[in-house]
């Protein structure tokens, strides 16, 4: 890629894990995906969190499957995930507490207006509290405004970095902090207000499937960049609060995705959004088709 | 790519593109009979603006529908009403960090509703344009005007220019961009007016030509990076500072603090080139002084002609920019005199704390008249607060 590229006076004087940015990151290649994780450079170079976070694991596929990073803007909220995006090779803001679908509306428009003729990706990543509670607002009037771009929820259903206090996405009855007598409503259904309030694309889902997160973070990226706004819920549990150990994420992640439990896999794509993907998946088709041979005059 | 070499060529609606300077200085103007709020769509035509985001509350609903209006027709390339001014502030700061020049405004209540967004405009050095059309905030309800808000704003390190008329309100707002975007300021910046005063009477306006414009903001003249992805970012910093308790990342946040605040101070150069001057003087050597901003200033000169005709001589100080502060100019320019008055449109008298915080002797200071909660402050309560006052001095002078 030609804008990502190292001025050769300064080339000895970068740090390794710069130059092995430049070199070997998948900037520029359509195929990336969460397999390049251990073989190419990733966008996300360390990260703070606690140790065997499943946020931490949720950054890296998120990281790997964006279809475009070298036009891709992100926009973060206050949470653990603001510990993170520093050490993230795209462009990301982080400005206050809950109003990430608010910054990237006009983020997005910005950049829609100063290049007409160039794919320019948003995408917001947010805690629970920042999407649910204190943005709420914003995050569903950036839906019914239809704002083009994807937001990804890192569910892990309390506010974390504050030290475990209780979200909106808390399960009913969970002993939290501020929850002393234990939740006192249910869980928000936030991906059926998502799908009612004009999200082409919806999925809610755990980290524990890399393949699947990554064909839901293209697919909605895919659909915001073309017809509206697009909404994934990952639950990325706090292994901490919820007393785990480092080594028992993953497994909580898949008890969580069980037939009829709260994290059972679901998708809902608009028409718009399901004749669009048939139509790529129909060029995709016809590019990989043998060429016609041309007809002799 | 400099923005001075599109000078001469045309915007995507087909204005000229001119230099800052001839625009304000040399381009011929024609006089126009208007509103305020119509005042600022003037302005805004011929500002370049990429985006511009609105939402309703008197008194500033008319301007910024206006503005709307420029959009539909091609003069701003987007605009949106927000939900609330919390996520207005939020959208503006957005498209500030896609590299948009960014237009806003906002009244009284709606101010503090954004508040938290000003400190973070200023700590990321988004040079938004924000006009304030002060409101009262008080309870019971009130929409009248008060100029409170002003100063809960005066330390979030936004530059703030308080415009006595609907003239200066177009010649800050066009001036304004140009001062905020300097790569060596590159702040936020609030261009207030007391609302109803200025924004829903008609004035006289000197209007420059519609189809010449400014120069475009250049975001790659900013000293942080504009999060475009055009430039290659690879990561901002090694450690994020919010997590680590130690000297280096205190040491940073104070010096970024340092560092913004120097930014306002330096864009006192920009800002005597194009306003000459911080403060504006009139007989300025009275024993007796007034010294204001914003609409509160034109009712002391009138106070001055009353207090002339009883062969009292008033001198006055208007304060054009509250940040930069204008301290040493205070300091000189009050230098002789005995006794200053400040009359405001608030309750408290923050620009006479403010004053008397910035100049010898300070018992010199009159914290008033005040007038407040959308109160008019005729000419006769200055001309009675410093007749009241120069009395009771000539009682403690015998008596006491």
């Amino acid at each position: 890629m030609d804008k990502i590229t190292i001025n050769k006076e300064f080339y000895d004087i970068m740090p390794p894990e710069y130059r092995e940015l430049v070199e070997t990151a998948t900037f520029g290649k359509p195929g990336r995906g969460w397999k390049d994780i251990g073989i190419n450079k990733e966008l996300i170079e360390e990260h703070s969190l606690c140790a065997g976070c499943p946020e931490s694991i949720a950054f890296r596929y998120v990281m790997a499957s964006l279809p475009n990073p070298e036009d891709t803007v992100m926009v973060g909220s206050t949470g653990c995930t603001s510990l993170v995006f520093p050490h993230v090779a795209v462009h990301n803001i982080h400005s206050l507490f809950g109003n990430q679908n608010a910054v990237a509306s006009g983020l997005k428009r910005a950049l829609a207006w100063r290049f007409p003729n160039k794919v320019k990706d948003v995408v917001v990543l947010a805690g629970d509290g920042a999407t649910v509670d204190i943005g709420l607002d914003m995050t569903l009037q950036s839906w019914f405004r239809q704002e083009k771009f994807l937001t990804i929820c890192f569910d892990n259903e309390l506010y974390a970095n504050t030290g475990g206090q209780e979200s909106g996405l808390t399960q009913k009855g969970f002993v939290a902090k501020m929850a002393p007598a234990g939740k006192r409503f249910e869980k928000i259904r936030l991906p059926e207000i998502a799908r009612e309030s004009g999200c082409h694309y919806v999925a809610s889902l755990t980290v524990s499937k890399p393949n699947r997160v990554e064909k839901a973070i293209k697919q909605g990226i895919l659909i915001a960049r073309e017809i509206g706004p697009t909404y994934l819920q990952l639950y990325t549990p706090c292994i901490l609060e919820i007393g785990k150990q480092s080594m028992e994420g993953l497994a909580e992640m898949r008890d969580s995705e069980g037939p009829g439990e709260r994290f059972e896999f679901k998708e809902y794509i608009s028409e718009e959004a399901k004749a669009y993907l048939a139509k790529i998946e129909a060029e995709k088709k016809l590019a990989q088709a043998p060429a016609a041979v041309p007809a002799k005059a | 790519m400099s923005t001075q070499s599109l000078v001469g060529t045309l915007n995507r609606k087909g204005q000229r593109i001119v230099e800052p300077e001839y625009l304000f200085f040399e381009a011929p103007r024609q006089q126009v009979f208007m509103t305020g709020s119509e005042t600022v769509r003037e302005a805004i035509r011929r500002a370049h603006l990429d985006i511009s985001i609105a939402y309703p509350i008197t008194p500033q609903s008319e301007a910024a529908a206006l503005v709307g209006e420029l959009y539909t027709e091609g003069y701003v390339g987007d605009y949106f009403r927000g939900e609330s001014e919390f996520a207005v502030m939020s959208q503006c700061a957005g498209a500030s960090f896609g590299g948009a020049r960014v237009f806003t405004t906002t009244s009284g209540p709606g101010t503090l509703r954004a508040y938290e967004n000003f400190p973070m405009w200023v700590g990321a050095r988004l040079p938004i344009m924000i006009n304030v059309m002060v409101r009262g905030i008080n309870s019971p309800l009130n929409i009248q005007p008060d100029t409170l808000e002003l100063g809960m704003i005066t330390d979030t390190g936004m530059l703030i220019w308080h415009a006595e008329t609907a003239q200066e309100l177009f010649d800050y707002l066009l001036k304004g961009f140009i001062v905020a975007e300097q790569p060596d300021v590159h702040l936020p910046i609030a261009v207030a007016i007391d609302g109803f005063f200025v924004s829903h009477t008609k004035d006289m306006v000197m209007v420059t030509p519609p189809d010449l414009c400014l120069t475009p903001y250049d975001p790659y003249r900013s000293p942080v990076p504009c999060m475009d992805m055009e430039v290659p970012p690879i990561r901002m910093m090694r450690d994020p500072f919010v997590m680590k308790s130690n000297y280096i990342s205190y040491a940073t946040h104070a010096s970024w603090q340092q560092e913004t605040r120097a930014a306002c101070e330096r864009s006192r150069k920009h800002t005597v080139r194009l306003l000459g001057g911080l403060l504006e003087e009139e007989n300025a050597d009275a024993d007796i002084l007034i010294v204001s901003s914003g609409t509160a200033v034109a009712q002391g000169r009138e106070a001055i002609r009353l207090l002339a005709d009883e062969g009292i001589r008033v001198g006055i100080v208007k304060i054009k920019t509250i940040r930069p502060w204008p301290g040493e100019e205070l300091r000189q320019a009050t230098k002789n005199a005995k006794i200053i008055f400040v009359p405001e449109f608030n309750v408290v008298g923050w620009l006479a704390r403010e004053i008397k915080a910035s100049i010898d002797n300070n018992s010199r200071v009159v914290m008033g008249p005040h007038v407040a909660g959308g109160m008019t402050m005729p000419p006769e309560v200055i001309v009675e607060e410093i007749k009241k006052t120069l009395a009771k001095r000539k009682e403690e002078l015998v008596h006491g």
